[in-house]
């Protein structure tokens, strides 16, 4: 008898062969991830060029216009104990992002060990980090727009473009944040109720409830985090 | 216990990896934000800037979006074409000074 490969499992190449295996496999082109990661992946990519394209379109205006830039150190201090401090406020929403995404890649891991009350918990911190978020930024926005004037077409400190670009990418920013805290409070709901336990079907897809989703709904939250990583340093800090 | 292979069920890594690369992310955000806080200027500030974000950005897609243990056909999948933007990054560029030298020209003291 010759040896055949009939009806066994072809292993998957790896590094360059791979790409190029996995590309022309005739099969699903990403292996050993389920599909929802994968699609997750390709929706983050088109947010990936919604994102740039803002910034891109801020570095135009800013690069072409003749009147000077307001400055963004001055403009977002608080003054504490009657001394300003520069941008501390945009420092502290930085730390607690952050810290939503070091509760939510917990949260994925102990999803993973069908942890289910550490799970949700972590969840929740998570969904409340990103709230806390949100309402620092309408802060923000209540102070720059009533205190300070600052208006889409025009502002006291210098530039127009300044206002427009800022509530674009802040604005669609914290829009993202938003539906994120929404869809983490949904899931944590799933976790809570062991539907991914028992495997009960979802009610958008019917498809069996799993722990996979928990680890989908940390790419979308880390890649809110992400985003804020290139606004503070494009942005504030420029 | 569940098992530490990254592919037993999912992306299973020890809490420790998560812990540090939390940590990391903060001294790195401090040091950013101190950038601003001493008045770096110029160049410096500028490559600082660029530094502590893409450091911060690599940590968050390669530990906490677990990229790097995943296959080679979904990182370059995902990396690749971002980098076609840095093209249109350029072009604005000439776009965005061709725009203020026609304004100096044309609004000498300003719009």
């Amino acid at each position: 008898m010759t040896q055949s490969n009939v009806g066994k499992a072809v292993e998957p190449l790896e590094g360059l062969d791979g790409v190029v295996g996995d590309w022309s496999s005739d099969q699903r082109v990403f292996k050993e991830i389920p599909w929802g990661k994968a699609m997750m992946w390709i929706f983050l990519l088109s947010d990936t060029f919604i994102f740039g394209i803002f910034l891109l379109s801020y570095m135009t205006v800013r690069m072409s216009t003749t009147v000077p830039w307001p400055y963004p150190s001055e403009i977002f201090a608080l003054e504490i104990g009657h001394q300003p401090i520069p941008l501390v406020l945009i420092a502290i929403m930085t730390f607690i992002l952050i810290s939503s995404s070091g509760t939510m890649a917990m949260a994925v891991r102990f999803g993973y060990q069908r942890d289910r009350v550490k799970t949700a918990i972590l969840i929740l911190i998570t969904a409340a980090f990103g709230a806390s978020f949100v309402g620092m930024q309408v802060f923000e926005w209540t102070k720059l727009i009533v205190e300070e004037g600052v208006r889409p077409w025009s502002n006291p400190f210098g530039a127009a473009q300044f206002g427009s670009t800022f509530f674009m990418i802040t604005g669609f920013h914290g829009f993202h944040v938003s539906v994120g805290v929404i869809f983490l409070v949904i899931i944590a709901r799933k976790v809570w109720r062991g539907e991914f336990d028992n495997q009960e079907p979802g009610f958008f897809t019917s498809r069996k409830g799993s722990y996979e989703t928990v680890e989908i709904m940390g790419l979308y939250w880390h890649f809110v985090d992400l985003v804020w990583v290139f606004i503070f340093a494009f942005f504030y800090l420029w | 216990m569940a098992k530490a292979e990254s592919h037993a069920e999912g992306q299973q890594h020890p809490i420790g990896i998560y812990l540090k690369i939390w940590a990391l992310l903060f001294v790195l955000s401090a040091f950013s934000y101190l950038v601003d806080f001493y008045h770096v200027e110029g160049y410096l500030r500028w490559f600082l800037i660029l530094l502590f974000m893409v450091l911060k950005a690599g940590l968050i897609i390669s530990v906490f979006m677990h990229m790097m243990w995943e296959r080679l056909s979904l990182i370059y999948t995902i990396f690749l074409p971002p980098l076609l933007v840095m093209v249109f990054v350029l072009l604005m560029t000439y776009e965005a000074n061709y725009i203020f030298a026609t304004r100096e020209v044309f609004f000498p003291t300003g719009p």
